[in-house]
């Protein structure tokens, strides 16, 4: 059975080794692979994570043994797949520090923004009634959220704004891709209702200062929404502890597969608040007029569920916490520093975001003066070095540095220091190869 | 470095993605249009400038990658003196070239000049947009005047 070895105990933080990593590597199926001739390097992970054999088995197992709808039928099978479901969502609210009932299952983060954004906004026209209260906006109300956001965290907010009548204020970064929080003082207040921001930028690999942020927002009564999207697969994460009342991320980015993602939140408000999407497996009584709804979790889960996925996630958050999230942690933040280094050191590389000696997550996105993202992106394709270009779906943050695009290395459990310092080097090259450098 | 990235890159390219010819708007143009790829924020404004049924000139301003900005120059050296239908027809040619995945196409080659450099893009599937946006900006130029 493909595992990580057990080198770990709960309270270790020091970091992974190059010789473990290149243990774990030997889990992931698609690490092992050629790319035009290199082994691949993959340097893409803030994008979406590869997987191990282990979630890949979960998912395949539960097909070949316990395939079967969840929470209605009274069959063996269907127990089986009840009990494997609910255990997932156990395994996760384990993992971010919240009850059972504040997990709910969505398929991706971006959807859990939106059920959130929606819930207010049916609130906001009196569905929910006076229990929905706190979600109501009107003209006069205020959204804030921040000049760093993935579209994710601030298309839906536009939304939301244009269908209440609030107006929507974002807090700016600064020249390092730090909040102003000094602006942020100044912005949220009593009129603030929601307060939206990310745990971890997906560009920068800055770490927003979250308790702060929530002090301020709860002092007037403001709600906080946490993008944990970057944060969640990365570190260890205890929502609870944090103070958030919602929370979403997506289980792609951490070993499991796509079209499961989770949303937390407080367990009163998630009773409170109007639901997305209606249907089958949300309900209590249905007439032809009208229904009542399940408590959270399940009245946020209609329809036929993601079974498997969420089987899959649960076995990937085995696999991380066999690991240890603190090591990984560690580990992420020296490959961090190191590219970090490595980039601001090479002419013509314009880091976005800290620089070196502040401490961030295992990315770093630069700007390659004279050549190009996606002519970057290429260069280093044909060396077999996966990482993104683009916009990284933050163009108003890329907008604030000057750009349009950028380049991201983004680091995970299985990635070496040589993958680090292949990056670099492959760096290094691209603006003499594109005939830019003097 | 790979055969391919050589192919994809040829110095043609690096020259004309660096030189853009036909760079800069004019305020007289008879067509214009604006086009955006999303996927990686390369964005152009081509204009047309038609005189007697065939094109004077094309001018264009625009940010983006190497190939996107080479395509545009290219298109800028190849347009001049051809007739509106002459015109689409290169578009289609150049489109199909495009999708042709490192084929090519067999006969009609020297009818879209030196932007048969450009051949080698058509093996990445992901870079085909990049190509084409200059194109697809004459394009609606084209059917702004049919308005
Ligand atoms: C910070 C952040 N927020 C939100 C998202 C959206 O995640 P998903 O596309 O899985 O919904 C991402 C992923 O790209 C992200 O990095």
């Amino acid at each position: 059975m493909p595992h990580p070895t057990d080198t770990t105990t709960a309270l270790d933080t020091t970091p992974l080794t190059d010789a473990e990593v290149l243990l774990l590597r030997r889990d992931f199926p698609a690490l092992k692979q050629q790319v035009n001739g290199h082994e691949l390097i993959y340097l893409d992970s803030g994008a979406t994570s590869q997987k191990p054999a282990s979630v890949l088995d979960a998912e395949r197992s539960f097909y070949e043994h316990d395939n079967s709808a969840v929470h209605r039928g009274a069959h063996t099978l269907a127990a089986n797949a009840t009990e494997l479901f609910e255990n997932a969502r156990a395994t996760v609210a384990r993992f971010v520090g919240a009850r059972e009932n504040e997990i709910v299952w969505t398929s991706n983060a971006t959807e859990g923004l939106n059920l959130i954004a929606y819930g207010m906004s049916n609130a906001s026209i009196g569905r929910g009634g006076a229990d929905a209260a706190r979600f109501v906006l009107r003209e006069g109300d205020e959204i804030v959220t921040t000049e760093g956001e993935h579209h994710a965290n601030l298309v839906p907010w536009q939304e939301l704004a244009a269908r209440t009548g609030a107006t929507l204020r974002h807090i700016p970064v600064d020249d390092d891709g730090a909040l102003r929080m000094d602006e942020a003082v100044r912005m949220i207040g009593s009129r603030t209702k929601l307060v939206a921001f990310t745990h971890v930028s997906n560009v920068t690999g800055v770490i927003n200062p979250v308790e702060e942020l929530v002090r301020l927002a709860h002092d007037g009564g403001a709600l906080v929404v946490l993008d944990a999207c970057q944060s969640a697969p990365h570190r260890v994460l205890d929502l609870a502890a944090l103070d958030v009342d919602f929370a979403v991320f997506s289980g792609h980015k951490m070993l499991a597969p796509t079209g499961i993602g989770v949303l937390y939140g407080r367990s009163e408000l998630l009773d409170a608040l109007p639901p997305f999407l209606t249907g089958g497996s949300m309900i209590t009584t249905v007439t032809l007029d009208s229904s009542g709804y399940l408590p959270a979790p399940q009245r946020f889960e209609a329809g036929t569920q993601k079974v498997s996925q969420a089987i899959a996630l649960a076995a990937a958050i085995d696999y991380l916490t066999a690991v240890g999230v603190d090591r990984i942690e560690a580990w992420e933040s020296h490959l961090g520093a190191r590219l970090v280094e490595g980039f601001s050191a090479l002419p013509g590389v314009r880091v976005l975001g800290p620089g070196v000696g502040v401490h961030r997550a295992g990315l770093a996105s630069v700007d390659v003066d004279g050549v190009h993202a996606h002519d970057v992106g290429q260069f280093l394709d044909d060396r077999g070095i996966a990482v993104r270009v683009g916009h990284h779906c933050a163009q108003p943050l890329h907008r604030r540095f000057g750009v349009t695009a950028s380049t991201r290395a983004s680091a995970y459990l299985y990635n070496t220091t040589a993958d680090v310092d292949a990056v670099i080097d492959g760096m290094g090259a691209v603006r003499s190869f594109f005939g830019v450098a003097s | 470095m790979s055969g391919d990235l050589a192919g994809l890159y040829q110095q043609v390219i690096l020259d004309h993605s660096r030189e853009k010819h036909g760079f800069g708007l004019q305020p007289d143009a008879d067509a214009s249009s604006h086009q955006v790829n999303p996927t990686c924020g390369d964005e152009l404004t081509l204009q047309l400038h038609v005189s007697d049924g065939v094109i004077s000139s094309v001018t264009w301003e625009g940010a983006g990658c190497s190939i996107s900005m080479a395509s545009a120059s290219l298109l800028t050296d190849l347009a001049p003196g051809l007739s509106l239908g002459d015109a689409r027809q290169r578009i289609a040619l150049f489109r199909e070239l495009m999708h042709s995945r490192g084929a090519g196409i067999d006969d009609d080659d020297e009818l879209l000049g030196d932007a048969i450099v450009l051949e080698g893009v058509s093996k990445y599937v992901a870079r085909v947009k990049c190509a084409m946006l200059a194109w697809v900006a004459l394009e609606a130029d084209l059917a702004q005047l049919d308005a």
